[in-house]
């Protein structure tokens, strides 16, 4: 696929390319579909039950079910509330999360867009998913939703400087904003991954990927408890499930970004376990890391929206910007 | 209830008590051991010694022979409202200590003619008893002048000191005037109460909160009762030092009851008397927000009066 | 130009997962901060002091499981206490054992969940199926006694209805163990972790005098710092013969509160114990009870310690079978005064960390 990107745009690479889009669709869907039960389970199992059993053996129809649920109930839409932002907003929010899936590499031949400013890319348009939780939010007319969206607008926010800045620090040890190039910086074995040298941007980035994806304990936008569930109160049915998607899209992406920023992509960790094929390496730390998110949700608890902008504003951006300096003055002395 | 009831009720209320009509008689196991405030103890020997052996209750002084609601046509065999009858072994003088599950049928009757006998003596024995009772029945009131032949003498009880002291400093502050009635309530494990005059309770529960020798500072209850008669409202107040506990009422008028709002003195007074005003309607001048606190705002009426009728007969 | 803003009216309620029953707050808040908190009750009211005046004593035990349904064996006994204080009924040895057992395994059982519960609110989810999969131990336990899992019926005046099945002690003797395991467990899982501490350390704050003055009991009154429980300071049943400490903390915020119940748990689990070991192998459950339960004419005023605080009963009697007047002092409907002062000033998610810390049941507020 590298060499199709290579060629001039024909035909040929035309229809290749729709296919390969609409085959990684259909798998970023059966990703969501399988990670939504394979999250309750670990969430089940984590508090000593089983998880969804009963829909097909092992629940695996679990998520099937849901979504025909979901597709068959009626769509309401609030009287007073604004329709046109109404219903643009899911669509706002889901759209970007697969569109950023564009420059994540899987392999060394499976790869579709060869971007320059991939990172950037990935970075500026999660940033849209932000205006369409607001105008969610905003557009249901409720109080709660209204509250809701303001707290995931601040927090989507101000978690995305500590998210680009610690990967300044990838930056700066790669060279290059292009994906491609970054793993292929990490070629080697799982000492040349960039997380043992950019610890402590991995820690500001796990953190900020958590916050930006709304998951516990950052929740706080659709804190069940406390704001009844927040910015999506007043959906229901598809479009409800719209957001559902554009968050565990936004799980898949988050996950292949730190595979591929940090934990070197597709490169075996040890020498001897080469012959495994760099496609199952990504998918088993990637995994790793879909796994960990879910982990986090099942043991801690929500974080106050307080101490969350005070965290974003007073702990981690200045920990990134540290790891900045670090990085270049290491850089420079051994460069 | 039933007639028998509201025919029984007028009789407690006055100083003696007559046996109902003997198929009643019959028909319940035995009369109900009214506890009388001759203290518990003294009570407890008197029921005990008192009448067979069977551990029939009676009380030789105020006896309550009234139809329960709850017996209603059952037999002596079968324990009524599923209770175990443990203590009621009717007319066995062997079964003391058995529950009354399962009584052999040929019992049954032997029980019951034991039972007709014992009322009679029972009856017998009130009569004789029912001329040296004084009058009692004030609400509130629980102790009675001095029994018939078989209970022991009233003692004193450990907490009168605790009640004159408190009659004293009361007194000092407020005027004799201001206290109506101070006794000690036997029935709640010997709680001094004193009857303030509503005018000037306000004044009492500052001194109640702030004397040093009282040092009430908790307000454990307030609690409204609709006597027919007047209404009255009950504090209960207790020192977490001292650990002693006192109870205060404040009687009240029924056409426009109203009771100065402790609130300013005891924070914890303000949603307990938001309540008495929403079930009972008794006013609290002083009280900060009285408006209803259990029923929806637009309610009418009061409830938990007496005789209170639903507007809205299908609520 | 000047920027314009609004007070916002929330309503937090009546249907609400954090509200612990259908309570409602209206708060007004000014972005973030309440700037007044009205609660409004009252929606689960259903009138049980009037109509236990139709009601002889022994029905209106039912009525008393529903008030505060997560303690209902609490609620049992203050009624029967009142009873059998006005009648003079002694309770026999193995009766007031079983009560004991019972009102301490219930304790265990209602801040298991008050523990989920606030946990949940908070935004972890697992503590809450911890904390129900060992309650179900005990309400198993409570099944195989009387029958029910929630609301008992269990206390009659004079002792109690069901006598403890063949091995039931023993399976109260083995749990005793268990649930220490599981508490130490709890503590591993919450109390040292930091995103919980910062959530609920220094938030409704209070201190003696207010709590005193607002008549707060339980927990609340403990947290800060006045030692001052009823088992101990004015015994009742049999606790006298009991070897137990009063938990009591210092801070008065939810942390202190927190603590406070956490350590009862541990002291309940001392109690049972001990009642355990001591039990009688014999005896009555039921004592000396008329056959008509007629209390004189006259009144009582009882209290004792259930999980939420002082749970009083006030009877006036007029010498019938049924009450003439029949008060609950409810410890959930005093503790919730204190709500509308430690929320003003407070961001809207503290309150709900607050609510749960006060710990209500509504239909023991509302009655």
């Amino acid at each position: 696929m590298s060499e199709l990107l290579l060629e001039p745009f024909g035909w040929k690479n035309f229809w290749i390319f729709l296919l390969s889009a609409v085959i990684l669709l259909l798998l970023v869907l059966g990703f969501v579909t399988y990670a939504i039960l394979f999250e309750r389970k670990v969430l089940g199992w984590a508090q000593m039950r089983h998880g969804p059993v009963r829909t097909g053996p092992w629940g695996l129809l679990q998520t099937v079910a849901d979504v025909l649920k979901l597709l068959m109930k009626e769509d309401v839409i609030p009287r007073k509330a604004d329709r046109v932002l109404f219903i643009l907003a899911p669509a706002i929010a889901f759209v970007p999360s697969f569109a950023v899936l564009a420059t994540i590499p899987y392999t060394e031949t499976i790869r579709f867009a060869d971007l320059n400013v991939g990172l950037l890319y990935y970075v500026a348009l999660s940033g849209i998913t932000t205006i369409g939780i607001l105008l969610g939010g905003w557009a249901s007319n409720n109080k709660y939703a209204l509250m809701g969206g303001l707290r995931s607008a601040a927090q989507m926010i101000s978690y995305e400087i500590p998210l680009v800045i610690s990967v300044v620090g990838v930056i700066l040890l790669s060279g290059s904003l292009n994906m491609y190039q970054i793993v292929q910086g990490q070629a080697g074995y799982f000492w040349n991954w960039n997380i043992f040298p950019q610890i402590i941007g991995f820690g500001v980035f796990l953190i900020a990927a958590v916050a930006e994806l709304n998951r516990t304990p950052f929740d706080l936008p659709e804190a069940e408890s406390e704001l009844v569930a927040g910015y999506h109160v007043e959906y229901s049915g598809f479009r409800f499930a719209f957001f559902m998607l554009a968050e565990y899209v936004y799980v898949y992406a988050i996950a292949a970004l730190t595979t591929v920023l940090y934990l070197g992509g597709w490169h075996a960790p040890f020498p001897f376990l080469d012959f495994i094929p760099g496609i199952i390496w990504f998918l088993l730390k990637f995994s790793f890391v879909v796994f960990f998110l879910f982990w986090l949700r099942a043991t801690l608890p929500r974080i106050r929206i307080d101490q969350l902008m005070s965290m974003a504003w007073k702990y981690l951006l200045p920990i990134a910007l540290i790891n900045v300096f670090l990085t270049a003055v290491v850089l420079e002395f051994y460069r | 209830m039933s007639q028998e009831q509201d025919r029984k009720s007028v009789e407690q209320n006055q100083a003696a008590q007559e046996p109902s009509d003997s198929p009643e008689v019959e028909r319940k196991e035995q009369e109900a051991g009214t506890a009388e405030a001759a203290g518990m103890a003294a009570n407890a020997d008197a029921g005990v010694e008192a009448g067979p052996v069977e551990g029939i209750r009676q009380d030789p002084v105020q006896a309550g022979n009234q139809p329960a609601g709850a017996d209603q046509g059952q037999t002596d065999v079968q324990p009524s409202n599923g209770q175990p009858e443990a203590a009621k072994p009717s007319g066995d003088s062997n079964a003391d200590a058995k529950p009354a599950e399962a009584q052999p049928a040929a019992a049954a009757d032997a029980d019951k003619e034991a039972k007709r006998k014992a009322a009679e003596e029972a009856r017998a024995a009130r009569a004789a008893a029912r001329a040296a009772r004084a009058a009692g029945g004030e609400a509130g009131k629980a102790d009675a002048a001095a029994e018939g032949a078989e209970a022991k003498p009233k003692e004193p009880s450990p907490n009168q000191p605790k009640l004159d002291r408190l009659v004293e400093i009361l007194t000092e502050a407020l005027g004799q005037d201001a206290i109506e009635k101070a006794w000690i309530n036997e029935l709640g494990k010997d709680m001094p109460m004193v009857e303030i005059k509503a005018d000037r309770w306000l004044e009492c529960a500052g001194l109640l909160r702030d004397h040093p020798e009282l040092k009430l500072t908790y307000l454990s209850n307030v609690a409204g009762v609709d006597m027919e008669t007047h209404m009255e409202v009950v504090y209960h107040l207790i020192s977490l030092e001292t650990k002693v506990m006192y109870g205060f009422k404040v009687k009240t008028d029924r056409d426009n009851p109203s009771v100065p709002s402790v609130t300013p003195i005891w924070a914890g007074a303000n949603w307990q008397e938001r309540e008495i005003y929403d079930l009972l309607g008794i006013d609290f001048p002083g009280h900060p927000d009285l408006r209803r606190i259990m029923l929806p705002d637009d309610w009418v009426g009061h409830p938990l009066r007496k005789d209170y009728v639903p507007i809205d007969p299908e609520v | 130009m000047a920027i314009r803003t609004e007070e916002l009216l929330l309503n937090v309620g009546p249907q609400h997962p954090s509200t612990h029953g259908v309570f409602r707050v209206i708060v007004k808040i000014d972005g973030e901060q309440i700037v007044e908190a009205i609660p409004v009750t009252g929606y689960l009211h259903r009138g049980t002091e009037k109509l236990a005046e139709n009601l002889n004593y022994t029905q209106i035990i039912p009525y008393t499981d529903r008030m505060d349904y997560l303690s209902a064996m609490m609620n049992n006994y203050v009624l029967c206490h009142a009873v059998e204080t006005m009648l003079g009924i002694e309770v026999p040895e193995r009766a007031e054992y079983l009560r004991v057992i019972v009102m301490e395994l219930q304790r265990i059982a209602s801040h298991q969940v008050w523990w989920g519960t606030y946990l949940l609110d908070i935004g972890a989810t697992t503590p809450f199926i911890y904390a129900f999969r060992d309650r179900e131990i005990i309400i198993d336990l409570f099944n195989e006694l009387c029958g029910a899992r929630l609301t008992y019926n269990y206390m009659r005046v004079g002792g109690v209805k069901w006598d403890a099945p063949p091995g039931w002690i023993d399976k109260v003797r083995e749990f005793i163990p268990y649930m220490r395991k599981q508490l130490k467990m709890y503590d591993d899982l919450v109390t040292g972790n930091e995103i919980f501490l910062n959530r609920v350390r220094g938030i409704g704050k209070y201190d003696a005098e207010t709590a005193i003055a607002y008549g707060l009991s339980g927990a609340n009154l403990r947290c800060t710092g006045v030692k001052w429980d009823l088992r101990k300071d004015q015994p009742y049943s049999i606790y006298d013969r009991f070897d137990f400490d009063v938990a009591v903390a210092t801070e008065g915020d939810c942390w202190a509160r927190y603590q406070v119940r956490m350590e009862e748990m541990r002291q309940s689990l001392r109690i049972l114990e001990q009642a355990v070991e001591q039990f009688p192998s014999g005896g009555e459950t039921m004592g000396k009870v008329p056959r008509v339960i007629r209390p004189p004419e006259g009144e009582t005023f009882v209290r004792i310690e259930s999980p939420r605080g002082e749970l009083g009963c006030y009877i006036v009697s007029k010498g019938k079978a049924e009450p003439y007047r029949l008060k609950f002092r409810r410890p959930s409907f005093v503790n919730l005064q204190i709500l509308p002062k430690l929320l003003v000033g407070e961001s809207v998610t503290n309150l709900i960390t607050i609510l749960g810390a006060i710990d209500i049941v509504l239909g023991e507020v509302d009655c």
